[in-house]
């Protein structure tokens, strides 16, 4: 456990050494740019605007960073031959893929911290003051970090065995097919036999991001209920725990010499 | 000078020159092609696969068109434009991305209705419009009214005006104005206080000044027409009474038809022509009047509006 926690916090310290929080200025920029402009050049959706943009930024800043990050962590490693100088000490080959993935999901959480933070500040300046359902904000942050999860352990699966362009292609690919998750399963199901069993199995499959995305019901104020809050945080971190899975037993066969 | 810091000076001159240079090539550009930039564009006109590629981030896609939708109409009506032919589509793609943008309903509609230049003067899609947001927001009595009020003052429709009128009464929290509009609607929907009574509700529900001037236009409007009316006829008495025309106000006044001159919403005193019509003073400064205009007057293709707070 305490290998593992190592491994989190020099993957942590790395991602910051990358400049990856750089993004949070880009994130403040955009915001405050939003909050003040949109009333300007629109009408009556300041609050939408700031949520929205607000949310989708974080989402697709924090997807992008977990792709682009995650598929280097084991490459680079190996490049850089300092995978060898790891492995020669106690350290087990799966306690580096399972450090890697605390460590860079961290990473996302402080950075998603921060733009929480931003987003809340531009929604205080629009609205000029909070209300109940701001809360429903916080949820669906928290379900952006859910999908983080999946991502960055899907990330680390694919670099487990393929090249870094390759396990980028392969994870963007599978986070838009995500996102068609509830579309391909309609599909499935109007198709028949042998079709709609793969069908209806490859859309079990694939992850189901669209059912961690209540961006657009959370800037209505519609609240999101318990049950779904519990059945997403499963759902993820057994997906998340499977492609980790995944990622060790390649890694833990995979020939390095 | 060090060659390092030479090469960082020059390089930061040069950055800085040609970062102008490509800004004034641009504006060249735009001389050698004025169209191309203002041309009217959409590139995805279907709502449905423009859904789909937002990757499920169509709450900020809709943002986005609907800023676009407000951008074309504001900037159409600014030039008091005839055709609107994008702000359909726009307003189709902003709901279709986001069903529950009830601001997109609310005031699509009031753009899509009215005639040009106020409007795009297609009441049946702000109709079609208006009914996919009832479709998508069961119990937004808002959304009955906007049907009532474009069936009522677009088509004279009171029929589909008294059914929506009703049918909004009925919803949880429906404002009282509901069942007075329905009320009036089955009774008197052609009368100008039914009128006046849809623009004075209009002007209390809405904070947009643009809508509140429409509101306030249209209010001046009425009480000219009902005035100028109510002042021929008392011409029309004058004559039957004393066998000819008043040359003035004070005449009439003489005669205890009236008291004092009387004045438009502007302030400004009614004309009595030779005639015996009454016209206002300065047409052009109360837009949508039907009476008491002079022969011939055309109204200005943008409409002069009222300042409103």
């Amino acid at each position: 456990m305490k290998r593992i926690g190592f491994i989190a916090a020099n993957t942590f310290r790395e991602a910051v050494r990358d400049r990856v929080l750089y993004n949070l200025i880009a994130f403040a920029l955009m915001m405050s740019g939003a909050a003040i402009l949109v009333g300007q050049i629109s009408i009556g959706i300041e609050r939408l605007v700031v949520i929205n943009l607000g949310l989708t930024a974080v989402s697709l800043f924090g997807v992008v960073i977990a792709i682009f990050i995650g598929i280097g962590l084991v490459s680079k490693e190996i490049d850089k031959r300092t995978l060898y100088t790891l492995l020669s000490r106690p350290v087990r080959r799966w306690e580096i893929i399972v450090g890697k993935f605390f460590g860079l999901a961290g990473t996302l959480v402080v950075n998603t911290f921060f733009m929480a933070l931003g987003v809340f500040a531009a929604l205080y300046y629009v609205s000029h003051h909070f209300q109940g359902s701001d809360g429903w904000v916080l949820v669906a942050l928290y379900f952006i970090i859910l999908q983080f999860l999946i991502i960055t352990a899907l990330s680390l699966l694919f670099s487990s065995f393929s090249s870094p362009l390759l396990a980028a292609v392969f994870a963007f690919a599978l986070f838009v097919i995500g996102t068609f998750a509830e579309d391909l399963r309609g599909f499935a199901a109007m198709t028949k036999g042998i079709t709609r069993w793969l069908a209806t199995g490859a859309a079990y499959l694939v992850p189901n991001f669209s059912a961690l995305n209540v961006i657009s019901s959370v800037a209505h104020e519609q609240p999101v209920t318990t049950q779904l809050i519990v059945a997403n945080t499963a759902y993820a971190l057994v997906y998340a725990s499977m492609a980790l899975c995944g990622a060790v037993l390649i890694f833990e066969h995979r020939n390095l010499k | 000078m060090r060659p390092s810091r030479q090469i960082t000076v020059v390089t930061s001159m040069l950055l800085v020159c040609l970062l102008t240079s490509s800004v004034l090539m641009l504006l060249r550009v735009d001389e050698a092609r004025p169209a191309a930039t203002l041309k009217e564009v959409l590139y995805i006109s279907s709502p449905k696969v423009l859904k789909r590629l937002s990757l499920g981030y169509d709450g900020f896609l809709a943002d986005v068109y609907w800023t676009r939708a407000v951008q074309y109409f504001g900037e159409r009506l600014t030039k008091g434009s005839q055709h609107y032919d994008l702000l359909g589509p726009l307003l189709e793609i902003t709901t279709t991305l986001d069903p529950r943008m009830m601001v997109a309903y609310e005031y699509g509609s009031n753009f899509l209705a009215p005639k040009p230049p106020l409007g795009a003067g297609q009441p049946h899609r702000a109709i079609a419009l208006t009914e996919f947001g009832i479709r998508n927001n069961p119990g937004q009595w808002h959304l009955y009214y906007d049907l009532g009020f474009i069936y009522y003052m677009e088509l004279k429709d009171y029929p589909h005006a008294t059914q929506a009128f009703e049918d909004g009464a009925k919803m949880p929290n429906a404002h009282q104005i509901m069942r007075i509009m329905a009320a009036k609607m089955a009774t008197n929907a052609g009368d100008i206080e039914t009128a006046r009574l849809m623009w004075l509700s209009t002007l209390q529900q809405t904070l947009d000044p643009n809508v509140k001037s429409n509101a306030v236009a249209h209010l001046n409007a009425l009480d000219v027409d009902q005035t100028v009316t109510v002042l021929e006829n008392l011409v029309g008495r004058y004559k039957e009474k004393t066998g000819h025309l008043p040359q003035s106000f004070s005449d009439m006044e003489a005669a205890n038809l009236m008291t004092g001159v009387p004045v438009d919403p502007l302030g400004h005193t009614y004309k009595l022509m030779p005639d015996g019509r009454v016209e206002v003073r300065v047409p052009d400064d109360l837009p949508f009047i039907e009476k008491g205009t002079p022969y011939g007057y055309i109204a200005p293709v943008k409409p002069k509006m009222p300042q409103v707070n």
